[in-house]
């Protein structure tokens, strides 16, 4: 696995089409990996009736929400919470999710 | 939410254009051989078979018991089995719990993934596009409207079930409920408070 509990990501800003399992409010946001959940058939080939294999690592990846928002309303240490595949992350630096 | 509590109403209407359509694509499926009948009726049964009384259970249980609260904490599919239920799904099922710190909301912005293989199906509020985009990005507003406000200091983190895990609230029990068994436990554990939009009352 590329990442580990702790390490510091970015979700990448692609706009590649299809059955992606990542959200637009997410793309180019950074946050922290929280944990490996294991490895999933890719859903993004999944989808198309393809195998899926070679499994992809999915990790849930804590954020900030207020590095999601601009206008978030309520205290600065609310999180959100996603599970992105390991594809769609990029190591990041410095933040405090 | 405008229309939360007015679901129940939603689910009879056979008249709307969405189930004529989907009458349609299932009388096509039937006649193309893509499904039979026997598996229409089987998905059916499936589905009913599932609902809140579930998680309700798992959630009672747990308050209970500690080494039970453990187990459904570290392995919710084990602690399903457990109690007699089917939680088999290709999906993990992970149970979060809320703490007099922390409070946890669900959603599926994408589309509406849901426990359903514990919960059965997901109320129509869950689905709608307002609340898929308003709970990760106002959640504190949603749950006012769902008539609870998370107490001063406590953190709310919003689970977005992206992809291959389905998630349910494990709400704290509520206090002066001492005394009560199993079953009137199971009775305050509401649907809306294993998605995390309510919590359990008196």
């Amino acid at each position: 696995m590329t990442f580990e509990s702790g390490d510091r990501v970015r979700v990448l800003s692609s706009e590649k089409p299809g059955h992606v399992r990542t959200p637009g409010y997410l793309k180019g946001k950074a946050g922290k990996i929280e944990t490996l959940i294991g490895e999933f058939p890719n859903p993004e080939e999944l989808a198309y009736g393809f195998s899926g294999i070679p499994k992809r690592p999915l990790y849930k990846v804590g954020f900030l929400q207020a590095d999601l928002w601009d206008d978030y309303e309520g205290p600065a240490e609310d999180h959100l919470y996603a599970d992105v595949y390991e594809h769609w992350l990029e190591p990041a630096e410095g933040g405090s999710a | 939410m405008s229309n939360h509590s007015h679901e129940e109403a939603g689910t009879g209407r056979t008249t709307s254009p969405y189930a004529a359509r989907i009458r349609a694509i299932e009388a096509l499926l039937l006649e193309k051989g893509v499904l039979t009948e026997p598996e229409v009726q089987d998905s059916i049964a499936y589905m009913e078979a599932r609902s809140p009384a579930n998680g309700a259970k798992l959630v009672a249980r747990a308050w209970m018991e500690e080494d039970f609260e453990e187990l459904l904490l570290s392995d919710a599919k084990s602690a399903a089995r457990q109690l007699g239920m089917d939680p088999e799904h290709p999906a993990e099922f992970v149970v979060v719990k809320n703490t007099p710190e922390v409070h946890n909301l669900i959603v599926c912005t994408l589309c509406s993934c849901y426990p359903r293989a514990i919960l059965g199906r997901p109320p129509d509020w869950y689905k709608s596009f307002n609340y898929r985009s308003r709970a990760v990005r106002e959640p504190r507003a949603v749950m006012r409207e769902f008539g609870f406000e998370p107490p001063e200091g406590v953190e709310v983190i919003v689970h977005d079930s992206t992809a291959d895990v389905r998630y349910m609230v494990f709400p704290m029990r509520p206090p002066g409920t001492e005394g009560m068994n199993g079953e009137e436990l199971a009775e305050l554990v509401t649907r809306d408070s294993l998605v995390g939009v309510d919590v359990p009352r008196l």
